[in-house]
């Protein structure tokens, strides 16, 4: 481990996975929050003030994570990746700072009048202040998606004595890939939320708190993720037919294809072995790969093998395989949750207890896509102009190191209490004077993770 | 006399724009940290008050800094990374600060009861350190990044004397925001932080000048000198006086509460002044200047032009934030 490129590699993707499960969160979460105060105020039910009391707290404690990390990729860019702001610095560097201007700031300040400004503000500025927090961290997904896509598909500018230079900004906002990869991120979003939201309210309904409140977080959860997951599988594939557009070396890692071939086969699982360039154990199913990227039973597919450039192909290959994996469950559990809330009111137990078990699900997703979209863009930096190699900074591999290494071990204390901290409100809000004690209850294997970290801690 | 291109006056403009962040981030960040720093020294309700005090603001205080590293980054990349490298450990120490201090304010509030004073050392702790690092970076900055014996000496002492600057600044933010007894608890703290704070400017002014001739000449020739002997001679009454003040607070029925503050955020701004006037063109010390430094023109006037029309949009909302919360601390209470 004595490679400052390998390290500071492995320093930013720890930092910036850190950071993307917080916004992941918050983005959604916003908007779920100013639905609970939109329906409060038009029915004045307690039950949707008592879901936004609620999550709020959680809103609040997933925002402050998602500043601190933010924070510290701040100051990443230039220490970790000197070579990317030299280069493309015209470009990415006024993206960044309208990011800064325009929605860093508006969440930060209405964020305290939202927090605690219940009783100094009237309904109406409340309510506004909920507002606009939630346009604020959508506006932010929106610029840092516009800089992601340029790196992936970079369009509107020069290169001129080797730095890029800015020609046409309506080109450089609207790059090829940005409305899909900001949709996609939108809804994984979206269904971040949900099924946190959706398992938490599980769980509180496994422990037999079944007040208005959580019936209504239950509720929404569910039939958010129910009506989200099927767009988002079909936006995803958009996603996917752009990519093979633009990155079609990228397409060939995610479907393990080594060969150019027409009448490609879906590999469903395999080990990418870069050193025979094939899989080994590959499970496939003729022509289906062909079908669904170009919509033609015999079409040709680009190989891994046809390509100068080309990124780490296992990596891909199951990080797309999980992600892939777990919209299929999503799918699975929020309309059979749905089905049986519309039926009957409630939920099944065992479905509640999926659902619990899913309640980080959505971050697991999408770390996995962004893993794919990311290492997917390798050897890149930015697509054909700058290489991760040609970015990295002199900074000397001990220092990387130790510094990495205490990164890691606040995240880790920090995730850790994150989830216990989580399950401790739930578990907390479950259990006031009014309501019977709740029946211990066994409730699957996030919730006795969630004990075990509370009780370690 | 230069031409007024945008390539003159654009890096000028940008300097001017992260100078503003970064004071405003001192003095906002600062009084918070210091908040922090003190809250090792209360406990039980009276530490929940002094955190009560800053917690509606802490979030968009910090956001002035990820402003001053994003305009370092985007205006002066080449100045981001060289500072920042040279700077590698105390940075990581920082963001370590900020990061504990950050979740341990929402923490404390939501973990069990058992894990609470946990989350409160961490945030004294965390509030600490990040002054400390910053205070050292600081020093590191003054004498260009050269760490013979001296040098560290000198940043080490700078570290401290920001720890208790910060500290004086939260003091005298409780003074305002407080009543009763945790009021006479910080009227003492500033008076404990006031003197060393002093020490602490002092050192700064006396050193940045025998680091490089060119400093000593911008101050030291005539008629600069003469023209410039207001602002160490202002902030020396201000020291004078505040010791005065803070001898006779608190006052009956709470009046000249604000006194402090403010005087302590007049200090930090002569202060900053003082700097900035030192070091203007160069953006690393004595190595690479603004202009040296700068992106492109037209980009510059791409972020410029947004800046200018958001940024009084930031002050004014932040205002109307800070009006809400007028008056002294309450009780943080989510409802």
């Amino acid at each position: 481990m004595d490679d400052p490129l390998l390290l500071a590699r492995i320093q930013f993707a720890a930092n910036i996975s850190f950071h993307i499960l917080f916004p992941t969160i918050t983005i959604a979460l916003g908007w779920v929050l100013l639905f609970f105060k939109l329906r409060f105020n038009r029915t004045g039910n307690a039950a949707w003030m008592d879901a936004y009391k609620f999550w709020v707290k959680i809103f609040a404690l997933s925002f402050a994570l998602g500043v601190v990390s933010g924070i510290t990729m701040s100051f990443q860019f230039g220490t970790n990746w000197p070579g990317f702001m030299n280069t493309v610095g015209n470009i990415a560097g006024p993206l960044l700072a309208y990011e800064i201007l325009t929605a860093f700031f508006l969440e930060a300040g209405f964020l305290g009048i939202m927090l605690f400004g219940w009783n100094r503000v009237s309904n109406r500025v409340h309510t506004l202040a909920t507002v606009l927090v939630a346009v604020g961290t959508t506006i932010s997904a929106f610029w840092i998606l516009v800089l992601n896509s340029w790196m992936q598909t970079p369009a509107g500018f020069e290169m001129r004595d080797g730095v890029a230079h800015a020609t046409d900004w309506w080109a450089i906002v609207f790059n090829p890939s940005m409305p899909y990869r900001l949709t996609h991120m939108l809804l994984a979003s979206g269904l971040t939320a949900a099924f946190l939201v959706a398992g938490i309210s599980a769980f509180h309904w496994l422990r037999r708190d079944r007040s208005p409140g959580v019936m209504a977080g239950l509720r929404t959860g569910v039939f958010l993720a129910a009506a989200l997951i099927p767009v988002q599988i079909f936006v995803g594939d958009m996603h996917g037919l752009n990519t093979l557009e633009h990155q079609p070396a990228k397409i060939a890692a995610m479907e393990g294809i080594w060969e150019t071939r027409k009448g490609a086969p879906m590999v469903v699982f395999g080990l990418p072995d870069e050193a025979t360039k094939s899989n080994r154990f590959e499970i496939a199913i003729p022509n289906i790969a062909s079908f669904y990227l170009t919509h033609d039973w015999q079409g040709e597919v680009r190989g891994l093998n046809s390509f100068e450039h080309r990124p780490p192909v296992a990596p891909v290959f199951f990080a797309f395989r999980i992600m892939v994996g777990i919209g299929l469950l999503m799918l699975a559990t929020s309309w059979l949750a749905a089905w049986q809330l519309h039926r009957s009111g409630e939920v099944h137990r065992h479905v509640a207890r999926v659902l619990v078990a899913m309640t980080f699900a959505g971050w697991i997703a999408t770390l996995s896509g962004w893993y794919v979209t990311e290492i997917g863009r390798q050897p890149w930096l930015v697509t054909g102009i700058l290489t991760a190699k040609q970015a990295a900074s002199g900074v000397a591999a001990p220092m990387i190191a130790s510094t990495l290494i205490g990164y890691l071990l606040v995240y880790a204390g920090l995730l850790a209490a994150y989830v216990a901290t989580i399950f401790y409100l739930a578990r907390k809000s479950a259990a006031p004077a009014d309501h019977s004690p709740a029946e211990p209850v066994r409730a699957g294997g996030a919730t006795a993770a969630g004990k075990a970290v509370a009780a370690a801690l | 006399m230069m031409d007024l291109t945008p390539a003159t006056w654009l890096p000028v403009a940008f300097a001017g724009l992260m100078g503003l962040a970064v004071l405003l981030y001192v003095v906002l960040d600062g009084y918070d940290l210091g908040v922090g720093i003190l809250s090792g020294a209360a406990q039980g309700e009276h530490r929940d008050r002094m955190i009560a005090s800053i917690g509606p603001f802490w979030d968009a205080n910090e956001t002035w800094l990820v402003l001053a590293v994003g305009l370092l980054l985007v205006a002066f990349p080449q100045a981001h990374g060289a500072i920042l490298g040279e700077l590698y450990l105390p940075v990581a120490g920082l963001l370590l600060g900020l990061i504990l201090r950050g979740v341990a304010f929402e923490f404390r509030a939501k973990s069990a009861v058992g894990h609470k004073v946990w989350w409160d050392r961490a945030f004294v702790a965390g509030s600490t350190l990040a002054a400390l690092m910053q205070g050292y970076m600081l020093g590191l900055y003054i004498v260009g990044f050269e760490r013979t014996a001296a040098n560290v000496s000198f940043a080490l002492l700078t570290a401290l004397c920001l720890v208790a600057g910060y500290a004086f600044l939260g003091a005298t933010w409780l003074i305002m925001k407080t009543e009763g007894e945790l009021q006479r608890r910080a009227v003492a703290w500033a008076r404990g932080t006031l003197v060393l704070s002093g020490i602490g400017m002092a050192a700064v002014s006396i050193v940045t000048p025998l680091v490089s001739e060119r400093i000593w000449d911008s101050w030291f020739s005539l008629p600069n000198f003469v023209l410039l002997a207001p602002v160490p001679l202002v902030t020396a009454a201000l020291f004078g006086a505040l010791g005065v003040v803070l001898r006779h607070l608190p006052a009956r029925s709470d009046r000249f509460c604000w006194l402090p503050f403010v005087g302590a955020v007049g200090i930090f701004m002569l202060g900053f002044h003082g700097l900035a006037y030192s070091f203007f063109p160069y953006i690393v010390p004595d190595k690479l200047t603004v202009w040296q430094a700068a992106a492109a023109p037209e980009s510059l006037m791409i972020i410029f032009v947004g800046a200018l029309v958001v940024l009084p949009i930031i002050v004014a909302y932040s205002a109307f934030a800070y009006r809400i919360f007028w008056g002294k601390a309450t009780d943080l209470r989510y409802y």
